[in-house]
């Protein structure tokens, strides 16, 4: 909280440290005090989290908000330059936190532990200016997107896939916002994630810090914002596309004729249902499931079946299951001929959700004794086999 | 007409790896539709069973939105470029 009681003034300290800033025209004292009364909250200390947190720490955003509820994985360490080898294990704010006071003492982290909701967003947003969004997911993207419309906070908005990168700058007061773009999410499964996909380690690195210019330019009014424009990123062509946005006057957040004017429930929004707890057994899903256990016991009896892997080949050379044909899943409905002779089949891949689509795709195509590894080769890994490496 | 159909990086399983496409059509309708005709795959992923475009899938003749231009009935140009952008998700927990 600003107190007015106290001039507002950078200590010999703070002038040293942001000499360059002021000594140019566009920020100087007046947009480094800017910044010092900036509070930015950020979604997320990921991929595009944390070169948006590291940038607003050294530029001197007098309180920076983080919010996230996992836990730093050796996966992470390819493109999260926050978090470090030794923070493997540790909770994300706690490892973001340290580095930024490291990286400067001057700035206040405030460390929000939870994951964002319906339930806490709209008081969230309220102690913030403006709102980066560094989500992975197509719930929390909308829920962001409504609750900086509601609270009328900017949402500085970026994406990945792969090589390609997309950012602009949503709920301005008079700027569209992410519903404008794309007023409904894709079904569940029809656009594959970035765990499918995977990502160029460095792309977050380049769509975070254009998110992070774009909240330093908001914060000291200056420039052009990346508003009404949609920024795209091509990291294996190096090229840079924008398109042009325009504010829908029937949006149904931020038209001008409402229906959303309240937090909805994002997760039914985006076709997800909610996993039945463990121990349940709803419409009966384990008929067309098998278990990893079960698997080496039919491996080790060398009953005759195919045990059918439907990862993308890259994945296949990180680790297999012996005795495993691979299928990617995009080629399965035109190599069902290979198929053919084999009645049982078990079919896995990563984690389960491809496989569960591919036995979905062979039950329909006939094959009606295919199931699904449950927990894909990750539990064949932590049960079965721990020498095979983790991906 | 031939034009160009830029093709974004999760959709390119369904056009055997291409980046670019090309189709003739005198209107985006027409285009979108001799190229799923070419690419039946495609077809799925941008249109409803209904047959009506999906809402997380924009297409863009050079940098504007067809929402705002005739949808589907806007006419192309000799020279113009039509991108498909679809909503992406970043970051990703499996």
């Amino acid at each position: 909280m600003k107190t007015d009681e106290t001039p507002l003034a950078l200590t010999n300290a703070e002038v040293a440290r942001y000499s360059r800033h002021l000594i140019m025209p566009e920020v100087g004292m007046q947009g480094q005090l800017k910044l010092k009364t900036a509070r930015a909250l950020c979604i997320g200390v990921g991929g595009l989290g944390s070169p948006v947190a590291l940038y607003l720490a050294a530029a001197g955003v007098g309180t920076i908000g983080i919010v996230d509820f996992d836990d730093v994985d050796y996966s992470n360490l390819q493109r999260q330059i926050i978090h470090g080898t030794p923070d493997v294990g540790r909770s994300k704010l706690d490892s973001a936190k340290s580095r930024l006071n490291a990286l400067n003492p001057e700035v206040t982290v405030v460390t929000h532990n939870m994951a964002l909701s319906s339930e806490n967003a709209l008081a969230l947003f309220a102690d913030y200016d403006l709102v980066i969004d560094g989500t992975d997911n197509f719930p929390t993207r909308y829920l962001v997107n409504d609750a900086c419309v509601l609270q009328r906070k900017p949402n500085v908005y970026g994406s990945i896939f792969r090589f390609e990168g997309q950012a602009s700058v949503f709920a301005t007061s008079d700027g569209p916002c992410y519903r404008c773009l794309y007023p409904e999410p894709p079904p569940p499964g029809l656009v594959p994630s970035c765990a499918e996909g995977g990502v160029l380690g460095i792309l977050p690195g380049v769509v975070g810090t254009l998110q992070a210019t774009e909240a330093i330019k908001l914060i000291l009014g200056v420039g052009e914002p990346l508003v009404g424009r949609f920024l795209l990123f091509d990291a294996l062509k190096m090229r840079f596309r924008e398109l042009k946005l325009r504010k829908d006057p029937d949006c149904p957040v931020c038209g001008t004729q409402p229906t959303i004017t309240q937090l909805i429930d994002y997760e039914q929004f985006c076709g997800i249902t909610p996993a039945a707890p463990a121990g349940t057994t709803a419409a009966d899903p384990a008929a067309d499931e098998t278990t990893v256990e079960e698997l080496k016991t039919r491996l080790d009896r060398q009953d005759t079946f195919l045990l059918l892997d439907v990862r993308e080949p890259q994945e296949f050379e990180i680790c297999r299951i012996p005795g495993s044909v691979l299928i990617p899943l995009g080629d399965l409905p035109s190599r069902l001929a290979e198929l053919e002779g084999h009645d049982d089949l078990v079919v896995h891949c990563k984690s389960g959700v491809r496989s569960g689509k591919a036995v979905a795709l062979l039950h329909a195509a006939g094959y009606s004794r295919a199931r699904n590894l449950r927990g894909g080769i990750l539990a064949w890994i932590d049960r079965i086999d721990q020498t095979l490496p983790r991906y | 007409m031939a034009h160009k159909i830029l093709i974004p990086t999760p959709l390119r399983a369904y056009t055997g790896k291409q980046e670019v496409v090309e189709a003739d059509g005198g209107t985006v309708g027409e285009l979108l539709t001799n190229m799923t005709t070419e690419y039946t795959d495609l077809r799925n992923h941008l249109y409803t069973e209904e047959g009506k475009l999906r809402s997380f899938v924009n297409i863009y003749v050079n940098d504007d939105d067809i929402r705002y231009l005739d949808r589907e009935q806007t006419a192309l140009k000799p020279g113009d470029t039509v991108s498909i952008i679809p909503s992406v998700a970043g970051g990703g927990r499996p």
